[in-house]
C-alpha cells in the first residue's frame, strides 16, 4: 500500500504545529472534563443516540457555529495575509490551502448545518407534527455530516489540505498537478457529507407532504416550511450529480481513471459542468430557507401577515426550476460559443425577477407594520439593503461579455459574500435570535445582540465593499500576494480592519451565548415574540412529544388566529392520550463513525483497508434491518404532569421582553 | 407515528408509517434517476474518447449481453409475482419467487463479472481510455446496486421467515420490489444505449 508514515503528519509549520498541540490538549481535556463529571452516561443518552428532531437540530447548529470559527479563521488569516504588499506571513501554498477549506467549510459545514439545523428544528413544529417522518435516517444524516466535517478538518493537521479551490477545478484537481492526497480530502469528505444532506432532503419532503397537522393544507403552511420543502426538493434534484462527481474524481485520482485527465481522453470541463450543475442549485438550498426564515421572522415583528403569500411560493417555486438552468454563467470565459453564453445570461437575470418579488413582499410587509426593532428583526432589515447589492452585481456579472472583465477578480469575490453573508448568515443570526426562546426557553441577550449586530454588519461592510473597487481595478482572487505598485495596498488592510471588526461581531455572539446561558431570565413563557406560527403553541423548551394534542388549523398564521379568537383552550384531562415515540438508536453515530474511518482510509489511498472497514458500513444496514423496535409511549401521568407545568397560571408573571 | 391500522387497504400500505416509508423510497428512486442520469450523461460525452484502446465494437459479444438482459428482466417479472402472491397472504410463493428472482439477478452478476473479466484480460481496463472508465463505472453503478439488492433481500427473507407477513415485512418486500424494478429499468437503458448503439456505430 505503500504507507509514508513520515508525511501522516503535516509538519514543518509553526502555525500547525501549535494547531496540533492545541488539538490534542482540547481532545484530552474534553474526554477528562466529561469523564470526571460523570456526563458520559447524560451525553450518550440524551444527545449521541437521540432521534428527537429538536436536539439532532441543536446539534446541526453547534456544528456549524464550531465550524463557523474554523471557517472565520481561515477568513482572517487570508485577509492578515493580504493586509500589506508582499506580506509573508503564509506562503502561496498554505494561502491556496487555506482559501480552499475556507470555502468548502464555509457553504457544506457551516451554511448547510445551520440551515438544516434551524429546518430541523423548526419545521416539524411549524406544521404540527411530533416529529420528522424517518427520525432515525434523520440522526444518520446528521452523524455522517458530523464526521464528514471532522474528516475534512482533519486534513490540515493529518495528510495536508485541500488546495485546488473550493471548485476545485481539473485539471489542477487531478493527481498531476496535484500529487498530495489533499484533495482527496475534498472528494471524500464531501460525499459523506452529501449522503447526510441527501437523506435530509428526501425525509423532509416525506415529512412536509406527510405529516402536517389537521387543516393545514400546503396553502396555509408557514413561509419556513414552504422553502425548506422547496430546498429539499432541490437537494434531491442535485445532489446525486454532486455523488457522481465526487466518485468520479475519486476515480481519477485514485484508481487512475480518465474521467477529467486530459491524458486518456478526459475532459476537464466535464467535471466543471458537473460541479456547477450542483454547485448553482446549492447556492438555492442555503439561500431559500433562509428567505423563508426571514419571510416568518419579519411578518411576525412588522406584526402582519406576510404580504403576497402566493406569489411568494409561485417565486420560490420559479427560482427553484431557475437554478437548475444556470450553471454556465460560471464559466462564461472558459470556451463556449455566444448562443450558450446568451443563453445563460438570459436565464441568469431572470432570477433576478422572482427574487425582486421576493423583496418587494418583505418591503410591503413592513409597509404600515407597527414594527419591533429586536435583534431578529434588526437582521431582517439588515438583510434587505445589502442583499439588493449583492443581487445587482450579481445581474453585472450575468451579462457574458461583461463577465470577461469581472471573471476572476475580486469583484466576484465580493459579490458571492454579499449573497451569501446577508442573504444566508444575516437570516441564520435572525433565527437562531428568533428560535433561542423555543430552543432553551430563555433568550439571547438583546443588548448583547445589537453589539453583535453593528459589529458584525459594519465589518462586514467594510471588509467586503472595497473589494468591488479592488476587483474592478484588476486584483485576482486567489492570489496570495500583490505588489506595493499595483496600488492595492490602501483597500486591502481597509478590507482587513473590515474583517477583524466582523470577528469581533461573531465574538460577542459567541460571547452572548455564554452570558445567556448562565444569566437570561427563564420566565419567559412559551410565545415571547407575539408570534405567528404553531412552534409558539407550545412550550418552551418544547417538551419530548411537541404537542399534548395535534393543533388544528384553519388559516395561515394559525396560533396568531387562536390569540385573537380566543381559540385557545386549556388542556383538559381526558383529552390527554398516550403517545407513542421512536427510541434512540445507536446505529446512527455507529455509520458515522465507520464511515469517517472508512473515508479516512480511502484518503490516504489505503483502498483494501477502506474496503475492509467499509464493510462495518453494510453490518451497521444489517442491523438496522434487524432492529423492530417499536419505540415507546409516553404515559396519560407524565404528559398531565408536562402540560399543567407551563401552562400553570397562564403566563403569569412572565415578563414580555419585546412590548 | 401511531400504529392505527387500515385493514382496506394492502398489507404493506396499512399503517401511517409504511405510508410514508413507501413515498419516501419513490423519492429516494428519484435521486437516483438522477445519479444514473448523470452517469448515462457522463458516457455519453466519453464514449467515443477511445484514447487508441478499444472501442465498442472490439469489445462486446451480443450473445452474453442478451442473455443478461434476458435474465435481469426475467427477475423483475419473477419479482412481480413474488409481490402478487404477497398479497393474496401467501407467504410460501412469495419466497418461492423472491429466491427465483434472487438467482436470476445472481446469473446476472455472474454473467457481468465474467464479462468484465474478459474486458480486462483483453487489455481493456478502467485505467485505459476515458471510454472505458465511463462504461466500467455506469455498468459497475448498476451491478453494485444488484450485488447490494441481492444482500438485502437475503435479510428480508431472514426476517419474513422468522416474523411471517405483517404490515413491517410486506412494506419492506414491496419497496426491495420498486427497488429491483428500478434496476431493470435502469438496464434497459443501458442495454439500448451503451450495447445495442456501441454495436451499431
Amino acid at each position: 500500500m505503500g504507507i509514508k508514515w513520515d508525511e501522516f503528519f503535516v509538519t514543518g509549520d509553526p502555525l500547525i504545529f501549535a494547531s496540533q498541540i492545541g488539538i490534542a490538549l482540547s481532545l484530552v481535556g474534553a474526554i477528562a472534563g466529561i469523564t470526571y463529571f460523570k456526563k458520559w452516561n447524560y451525553l450518550w443518552t440524551e444527545w449521541l443516540t437521540t432521534v428527537d428532531h429538536k436536539k439532532i437540530g441543536i446539534m446541526y447548529i453547534l456544528l456549524g457555529v464550531v465550524m463557523f470559527f474554523r471557517g472565520g479563521v481561515d477568513g482572517l488569516m487570508m485577509k492578515s495575509q493580504t493586509a500589506v504588499p508582499e506580506n509573508e506571513f503564509l506562503n502561496a501554498q498554505h494561502y491556496n490551502e487555506v482559501f480552499t477549506t475556507h470555502g468548502v467549510i464555509m457553504i457544506l459545514f457551516v451554511a448547510m448545518p445551520l440551515l438544516i439545523g434551524l429546518m430541523n428544528f423548526a419545521v416539524p413544529l411549524q406544521i404540527g407534527a411530533r416529529d420528522v417522518a424517518f427520525p432515525q435516517l434523520n440522526a444518520l444524516s446528521f452523524w455522517l455530516t458530523a464526521s464528514a466535517a471532522a474528516l475534512f478538518n482533519l486534513s490540515f493537521i493529518i495528510g495536508g489540505s485541500p488546495d485546488a479551490g473550493w471548485t476545485s477545478y481539473f485539471p489542477l484537481a487531478g493527481k498531476e498537478f496535484s500529487p498530495g492526497i489533499g484533495n482527496n480530502f475534498y472528494a471524500v469528505a464531501l460525499q459523506i457529507a452529501g449522503a447526510g444532506t441527501l437523506m435530509t432532503g428526501i425525509n423532509f419532503i416525506v415529512t412536509v407532504l406527510k405529516m402536517r397537522t389537521k387543516g393545514m393544507t400546503l396553502m396555509k403552511m408557514p413561509m419556513f416550511t414552504w422553502t425548506s420543502f422547496i430546498t429539499s426538493i432541490i437537494i434531491v434534484a442535485s445532489f446525486p450529480i454532486f455523488t457522481v462527481a465526487l466518485a468520479l474524481m475519486t476515480f481519477d485520482r485514485t484508481f487512475g481513471a480518465h474521467f477529467f485527465t486530459i491524458s486518456g481522453g478526459g475532459m476537464d470541463m466535464l467535471w466543471a459542468n458537473l460541479f456547477w450543475l450542483w454547485g448553482h442549485p446549492e447556492v438555492y438550498i442555503v439561500v431559500l430557507p433562509a428567505f423563508g426564515m426571514l419571510s416568518d421572522i419579519i411578518s411576525t415583528f412588522a406584526r402582519k401577515t406576510l404580504f403576497g403569500y402566493k406569489s411568494m411560493v409561485v417565486s420560490i417555486v420559479l427560482i427553484s426550476v431557475l437554478s437548475m438552468l444556470v450553471w454556465v454563467h460560471h464559466f462564461f470565459t472558459m470556451g463556449n460559443n455566444a448562443a450558450v453564453n446568451s443563453f445563460f445570461s438570459i436565464t441568469t437575470m431572470a432570477i433576478a425577477i422572482p427574487t425582486g418579488v421576493k423583496v418587494f413582499n418583505w418591503l410591503f410587509t413592513m409597509r404600515k407594520g407597527r414594527i419591533k426593532f429586536t435583534t431578529s428583526m434588526l437582521w431582517a432589515l439588515a438583510f434587505v439593503p445589502n442583499f439588493v447589492i449583492g443581487g445587482v452585481t450579481g445581474v453585472m456579472l450575468a451579462m457574458a461579455a461583461a463577465d470577461y472583465q469581472y471573471h476572476n477578480t475580486l469583484f466576484l469575490v465580493a459579490h458571492f459574500h454579499y449573497v451569501l453573508i446577508p442573504g444566508v448568515v444575516f437570516p441564520i443570526f435572525a433565527g437562531l435570535y428568533y428560535w433561542w426562546p423555543k430552543m432553551f426557553g430563555y433568550m439571547l441577550n438583546e443588548k448583547i445582540g445589537k453589539w453583535h449586530f453593528w459589529l458584525f454588519v459594519i465589518g462586514f461592510n467594510v471588509t467586503f465593499m472595497p473589494m468591488f473597487f479592488l476587483g474592478l481595478d484588476g486584483a485576482v482572487r486567489r492570489a496570495y500576494t500583490y505588489s506595493a505598485e499595483t496600488g492595492f495596498g490602501p483597500l486591502m488592510l481597509l478590507s482587513a480592519v473590515g474583517s477583524i471588526i466582523l470577528a469581533a461581531g461573531f465574538a460577542a455572539l459567541v460571547y452572548n451565548i455564554y452570558w445567556s446561558a448562565r444569566h437570561a431570565d427563564r420566565n419567559i413563557g412559551n410565545d415571547p415574540w407575539d408570534a405567528r406560527t404553531l412552534e409558539w403553541a407550545t412550550a418552551s423548551p418544547v417538551q419530548q412529544y411537541n404537542f399534548a394534542s395535534l393543533p388544528e388549523v384553519t388559516k395561515l398564521d394559525a396560533f396568531w388566529h387562536m390569540k385573537k379568537n380566543n381559540e385557545l383552550q386549556p388542556l383538559s384531562e381526558d383529552e390527554v392520550e398516550e403517545i407513542h415515540l421512536p427510541s434512540n438508536t445507536w446505529i446512527p453515530i455507529y455509520m458515522g463513525a465507520v464511515f469517517g474511518i472508512s473515508g479516512f482510509l480511502l484518503v490516504f489511498e489505503w483502498t483494501i483497508a477502506a474496503g475492509i472497514a467499509a464493510l462495518g458500513i453494510f453490518v451497521g444496514l444489517a442491523f438496522r434491518s434487524f432492529d423492530y423496535d417499536e419505540g415507546f409511549h409516553v404515559h396519560k401521568d407524565e404528559i398531565s404532569e408536562t402540560e399543567r407545568k407551563w401552562r400553570k397560571g397562564g403566563n403569569k408573571g412572565v415578563k414580555n421582553h419585546v412590548s | 407515528m401511531s400504529a392505527k391500522v387500515n385493514a382496506a387497504l394492502p398489507l404493506e400500505y396499512q399503517t401511517e408509517q409504511n405510508r410514508m416509508n413507501i413515498l419516501g423510497f419513490w423519492i429516494f428512486l428519484g435521486a437516483e434517476i438522477v445519479l444514473f442520469a448523470t452517469l448515462f450523461g457522463v458516457y455519453g460525452v466519453l464514449s467515443e474518447r477511445h484514447a487508441g484502446g478499444p472501442g465498442q465494437s472490439d469489445l462486446f459479444i451480443v450473445k452474453d449481453v442478451l442473455i443478461q438482459t434476458f435474465l435481469l428482466l426475467t427477475s423483475s417479472f419473477t419479482m412481480g409475482i413474488s409481490i402478487f402472491e404477497m398479497r393474496r397472504s401467501n407467504k410460501k410463493g412469495m419466497l418461492m419467487w423472491l429466491v427465483f428472482t434472487l438467482l436470476l439477478g445472481g446469473g446476472f452478476l455472474f454473467m457481468e463479472i465474467r464479462e468484465f473479466i474478459n474486458y480486462v484480460h483483453e487489455g481493456a481496463t478502467m485505467q485505459t481510455s476515458a471510454f472505458l472508465s465511463s462504461f466500467f463505472v455506469l455498468l459497475g453503478t448498476h451491478g453494485l446496486h444488484v450485488t447490494i439488492g441481492i444482500g438485502w433481500a437475503i435479510l428480508l427473507i431472514i426476517q419474513m421467515l422468522q416474523r411471517g407477513l405483517t404490515p413491517v415485512t410486506a412494506r419492506k418486500t414491496f419497496i426491495f420490489g420498486l427497488y429491483w424494478h428500478f434496476l431493470d429499468v435502469v438496464w434497459i437503458f443501458i442495454f439500448t444505449f451503451v450495447y445495442l448503439r456501441g454495436l451499431v456505430m
